[in-house]
């Protein structure tokens, strides 16, 4: 069989699916949310990618590069915040982040 | 000659290089030099307006077509980098006051302002993601600044999860949009769809909305505003103060820039989307605030609404609408910065205060003050003739020209619930017993909330200016 652009579009909005649904069915750990995040990025890029070869552009990759490249200071940054509330919180089950509501 | 082609991104160029060397400066000399940092970011922010006044009106773009500077671009980045060296001056004394002064703050304002002028001259899907991610990022850490606060920590989070969320939503449109017109760049999209070389298919559709709900996000529409009203009561007020004004006028500058230009041929496709969004973000704004005691959380669905109005002018798709939308953005910029200048002079003895019934009888104890809140409240609920009734006069107007009648009459019906909410303040103000009175204003608050007031009070004398150049910044998307 071969494999065209269809399956890497379908297997991309999979991965972005599972990546929304992971932040919002998810209510243990906000570690997984930042995984999550980092799935739907990476569905994008396949999408990019996908797309850059299909179309015969370089575009779409450089594209993905810069992704991957905002990707890892999002990280750093999301790590980072979440460190400083665990050390207020001493928690970082998603059901605890409930001090303001309304 | 300074090589052309890098020159119309002189003023972020400038902004960047600036934003290295306070940093520089911050390293060396310490915490100490927070004030002087403070000051050298309005002055670099000043620069860097004058800069953008300094270059040529006309339209060009450059750096490989990924930036484009035009009146446009220009309107918005004065009002962004004047909101912005406003809210940087706010910030001083309540640092100072509150222990959290560090010469980070104004250095991650400056970084955020950079990734605003980004957005705003971004011409190509790639530079409009630097632009928010280079905002966002620097908005994230600014929202958790205060580290050993679990409000403002919790608030950094849940910030930064939502705001994540919607660059990957952003980004799988950007990703359709280019997989479907074979191009990033604006120009090249609006080409092939007005010449109807692109088909608008399916799967170009689904990337306008995904990247209508990437940018609904960073504007706090609904059903995307989740966010908005826990991170403006959490985060110290004076960032509250940044995160309403200049990302919100860098949000809707990139928002008008993609559906004026690559889209503005396939208005059809669109525009029911975002009158269903307007709707729903005036009358969420409108209601929500209703039953609001924090004065914070209820100027964030205050945002929320006034966002919706600016939509209203999005909606009607026309260079009318977007001139309305440009003089709305600039009133209500001036309007926010006024009534947060005031929040943060709401200081009783013990500390900061943010409870609306602590304002009960500022009539008496403070007239200066409540009179100028009241006004404040009065234009933002859209009372002719101050300021804010121009702002809605305006996108109602090209609404109604754009045969958008519903909208225009649904957008007038939640701005009267909304008078509701502004006149509950001015009402706890003058009628309720007064409590202890608030210690004395810093004086450049005073000459903050004076100078919002009276613009906003005389605005009806001579709007000339303003007008005439928001119709020019909006003429230069529309030929």
């Amino acid at each position: 069989m071969e494999i065209g652009l269809a399956h890497y579009l379908i297997l991309s909005a999979i991965l972005l699916t599972l990546g929304v649904f992971g932040i919002f069915l998810n209510r243990k750990n906000v570690i997984v949310i930042l995984m999550s995040i980092e799935l739907i990025l990476l569905s994008v890029n396949i999408n990019l990618v996908a797309f850059s070869t299909f179309l015969n552009d370089m575009v779409g990759q450089v594209f993905t590069l810069f992704i991957l490249t905002v990707a890892a200071g999002e990280a750093a940054i999301g790590l980072a915040i979440l460190v400083v509330y665990f050390r207020n919180r001493g928690s970082i089950a998603v059901e605890d982040i409930h001090h303001m509501k309304g | 000659m300074v090589l052309p082609e890098i020159s119309i991104a002189l003023p972020e160029i400038f902004l960047a290089v600036a934003a290295m060397a306070l940093l520089m400066i911050g390293v060396f000399r310490g915490n100490g030099s927070t004030g002087l940092v403070s000051w050298l970011a309005v002055l670099s922010i000043g620069v860097a307006a004058v800069l953008v006044l300094m270059g040529s009106g006309e339209a060009k773009s450059g750096l490989s077509d990924l930036y484009r500077v035009d009146a446009f671009s220009n309107f918005m980045k004065l009002l962004a980098l004047g909101a912005s060296a406003l809210a940087v001056i706010m910030s001083m004394d309540f640092n100072k006051r509150e222990k959290m002064a560090r010469f980070e703050f104004p250095i991650l304002m400056l970084i955020a302002v950079l990734g605003m002028m980004v957005m705003i001259s971004a011409y190509d899907l790639m530079s409009m993601y630097l632009g928010i991610e280079l905002m966002s990022l620097s908005l994230y850490v600014t929202a958790a600044f205060r580290r050993d606060s679990l409000r403002a920590t919790e608030a950094g989070l849940k910030y930064f999860v939502l705001g994540a969320l919607s660059s990957g939503m952003l980004l799988y449109g950007a990703s359709l949009v280019y997989g479907f017109t074979g191009s990033t760049n604006f120009g090249v999209i609006a080409d092939g769809l007005s010449s109807g070389r692109i088909e608008t298919g399916l799967g170009l559709l689904v990337g306008i909305v995904f990247l209508i709900a990437g940018l609904a996000f960073k504007v706090s529409a609904v059903p995307f505003h989740m966010w908005t009203p826990d991170v403006y009561e959490g985060v110290p007020t004076p960032v509250t103060a940044f995160f309403a004004a200049a990302p919100k006028v860098a949000g809707m500058a990139l928002f008008i820039r993609t559906f004026a230009m690559p889209f503005g041929d396939v208005v059809a496709q669109w525009q029911q989307i975002i009158v269903f969004i307007s709707i729903l973000t005036m009358a969420l704004g409108a209601f929500a605030a209703i039953n609001q005691k924090n004065i914070k959380r209820l100027m964030a669905y205050s945002s929320i609404g006034h966002i919706g109005y600016a939509l209203v002018g999005l909606a009607a798709g026309t260079e009318e609408g977007v001139r309305g939308i440009l003089i709305y953005m600039t009133l209500y910029v001036i309007m926010n910065i006024g009534t947060f200048a005031i929040i943060l002079s709401m200081r009783a003895k013990e500390g900061m205060v943010e409870d609306i019934n602590e304002l009960a009888g500022l009539g008496k104890t403070k007239p200066y003050m409540a009179a100028l809140l009241a006004m404040f409240m009065f234009s933002l609920a859209g009372i002719p003739p101050l300021a804010g009734f121009f702002g809605k006069f305006y996108v109602f107007l090209a609404a109604i020209d754009a045969g958008l009648y519903p909208l225009a009459i649904i957008g007038l019906v939640t701005s009267a619930v909304g008078a509701f909410y502004y006149l509950r303040i001015v009402k706890v103000m003058y009628f309720d017993e007064p409590k202890e009175g608030f210690v004395p204003m810093q004086r450049s608050m005073g000459v903050i909330m004076g100078v919002c007031g009276v613009i906003t009070l005389l605005f009806f004398v001579y709007p000339a200016p303003l007008l005439s150049s928001a119709a020019h910044a909006a003429s230069a998307l529309f030929n």
